[in-house]
């Protein structure tokens, strides 16, 4: 516990410690606030003009959850489809590769030309982007699987379903988890991605408009907001996985728990 | 005790009787792994007959397809050729309760003991029906009472991660028995055992036996194992895979470490071990300079 509170106290210094000298440069070098702003101003920006930011905050934050739930249920329902045979495996993969190779800029016209600006493309943007790491996991995890393991369920003879549920998916799960804290953070990219083409709300607009008008402590705060959300998801999705996959780390906590 | 008794060969059977008593039974069964120039022939034409309730072993050496008939007799691969029956009908076709231990216990990392030797009664009916209505009163005061008698008592909430390697192997015959099954294939299962702990563990496994008396089929390298739990041994022999004895151990029940050392056992596993030698095609591999010997 000693150690762990330690290791708490030095992250927290790092983190105030690359603000403070951030601050600190920007005033000693007499940077201008048009190229880069400093970390009081940014806040100060952030605080007083929270009543304007925060509907974008919402928007943003509302798309990316719902994204990322979608995310997950196509993630682990191809991921499954992908890993529960050689075959499949080896006949989807190189069209996976090839979808996830597209950079997603370019399909948010496509959205928008089928959908209009807005919500929708938004959300698909970053179903598109959050999805794929979960099947590759997923998938990985299900191909994985220790054949004696296996055995031991097909010798009490087993469907493939009582296979899929009490084997394949939970030793999958500690590669779920890792997927899904680079699904909610690459979601966060689609969003904004989106918005910042083709939608009138949302943090990646605000951050547009700003730096149109060279509001340039605005666009810092927009970034400092997505920062924050993302750290925010993350945070929940570890404390989820400790919970479920602690096994896999041969977490003493988990034992005891 | 006379050689001739200890390698006696079971009474040849009347064909009419041939699927009625005995409980598994492979009649004229061959396998084959892969297909065209890759062909491996594990298993030439083989005939077994194994009554209900008995204890057989399978000793040979590797690659003489020992655990290829454990795998046909579970189901897991299906025969080239011939047939395989289990309680007289063709295997898969009677919903027959198996249970299995392999070298590595294969429990589940997930799961406390008490989750994984449960694992079974969630699978296999009649049990599967009643799991979530008993899981957290009979099946989970059966499964604590199968643990203690294999000495885990305490233990049914510890994760696989936190026991040894012995105490994980009496788990998994702690799976293999659970839901009280026909059928009991042990394969190898004490193979990664310090000597002390596989010698107890025999102990616990012939007192298993006696209790609940399951047919079992036993695959091991260890003549002295063989020859302490099972009632009939099949040696076996490589390339092509095929029995080449088949005698009955004659030793009372309960049967201890100690006996293994008296005169008539030993005289009995080292037959066994000429049976398989001489079986054995040479191999210029295994000369071995002299000691001594000019380098």
């Amino acid at each position: 516990m000693n150690t762990q509170l330690r290791r708490r106290i030095a992250s927290a210094a790092l983190i105030i410690g690359v603000f403070v000298l951030w601050e600190v440069i920007c005033l000693g070098f007499g940077i201008k606030d048009i190229v880069l702003p400093r970390p009081t101003q940014i806040i100060t920006t952030l605080v007083t003009r929270f009543p304007a930011i925060w509907p974008h905050a919402v928007q943003t934050l509302y798309e990316t959850l719902v994204a990322f739930a979608f995310g997950i249920v196509l993630g682990v329902a191809l991921g499954v489809l992908v890993g529960s045979s050689r075959l499949a495996y080896d006949v989807t993969y190189p069209l996976l590769i090839g979808f996830s190779s597209i950079p997603k800029v370019a399909v948010v016209p496509i959205f928008v030309l089928w959908f209009g600006a807005g919500t929708v493309p938004a959300i698909l943007t970053a179903v598109t982007l959050a999805f794929f790491p979960i099947v590759v996991n997923v998938a990985t995890g299900l191909a994985t699987t220790e054949p004696e393991l296996e055995d031991v369920m097909k010798a009490m003879k087993a469907t493939k379903l009582d296979i899929l549920f009490n084997v394949g998916l939970p030793r999958t799960m500690p590669y779920f988890f890792a997927s899904l804290k680079v699904a909610v953070t690459q979601a966060f990219v689609g969003t904004v991605i989106a918005e910042t083409v083709a939608s009138n709300r949302g943090i990646g607009n605000l951050m547009m408009i700003a730096s149109s008008s060279f509001d340039v402590p605005l666009v810092f705060a927009g970034l400092l907001i997505l920062a924050a959300l993302g750290v925010g998801l993350y945070v929940i999705f570890s404390l989820i996985e400790d919970r479920v996959t602690g096994w896999a780390r041969r977490n003493d906590e988990f034992a005891l728990g | 005790m006379s050689l001739a008794a200890v390698a006696m060969n079971p009474e040849p059977v009347a064909p009419e009787s041939v699927h009625s008593s005995a409980f598994v039974e492979l009649e004229k069964v061959t396998h084959t792994y892969g297909r065209g120039e890759r062909q491996v022939h594990a298993l030439t034409e083989t005939t077994l007959r194994i009554e209900k309730g008995d204890f057989v072993a399978l000793v040979g050496p590797s690659g003489c397809g020992k655990s290829t008939i454990l795998k046909l007799v579970t189901g897991l691969i299906h025969a080239s050729t011939g047939y395989v029956y289990v309680a007289g009908r063709e295997v898969g076709a009677e919903p027959v309760r198996v249970g299995m231990a392999f070298q590595n216990p294969t429990l589940l990392p997930w799961l406390t003991l008490l989750d994984n030797v449960m694992l079974p009664l969630k699978i296999v009916p009649p049990y599967r029906q009643e799991y979530r209505r008993k899981r957290k009163t009979e099946f989970r005061d059966k499964v604590e009472a199968l643990l203690a008698q294999v000495g885990l008592a305490g233990f049914s909430n510890k994760y696989p991660w936190q026991l040894s390697g012995g105490m994980l192997q009496r788990a998994s015959l702690c799976r293999a028995l659970v839901h009280e099954p026909q059928l009991l294939m042990l394969d190898e299962p004490f193979g990664a055992l310090d000597q002390f702990t596989r010698e107890e563990l025999w102990g616990i496994m012939q007192e298993l036996w006696t209790i609940h008396r399951p047919t079992v089929l036993l695959v091991t390298h260890d003549l002295k194992e063989a020859g302490f739990l099972a009632n009939r041994i099949c040696v076996m022999a490589a390339r092509p895979g095929r029995i080449i004895d088949d005698s009955v151990v004659p030793f009372a029940r309960p049967r201890t470490v100690t006996m293994t050392y008296e005169p008539d056992f030993v005289l009995m596993t080292h037959k066994l071990r000429e049976f398989i030698v001489h079986a054995q095609p040479p191999k210029v591999s295994t000369m071995i300079a002299p000691a001594g010997a000019p380098q």
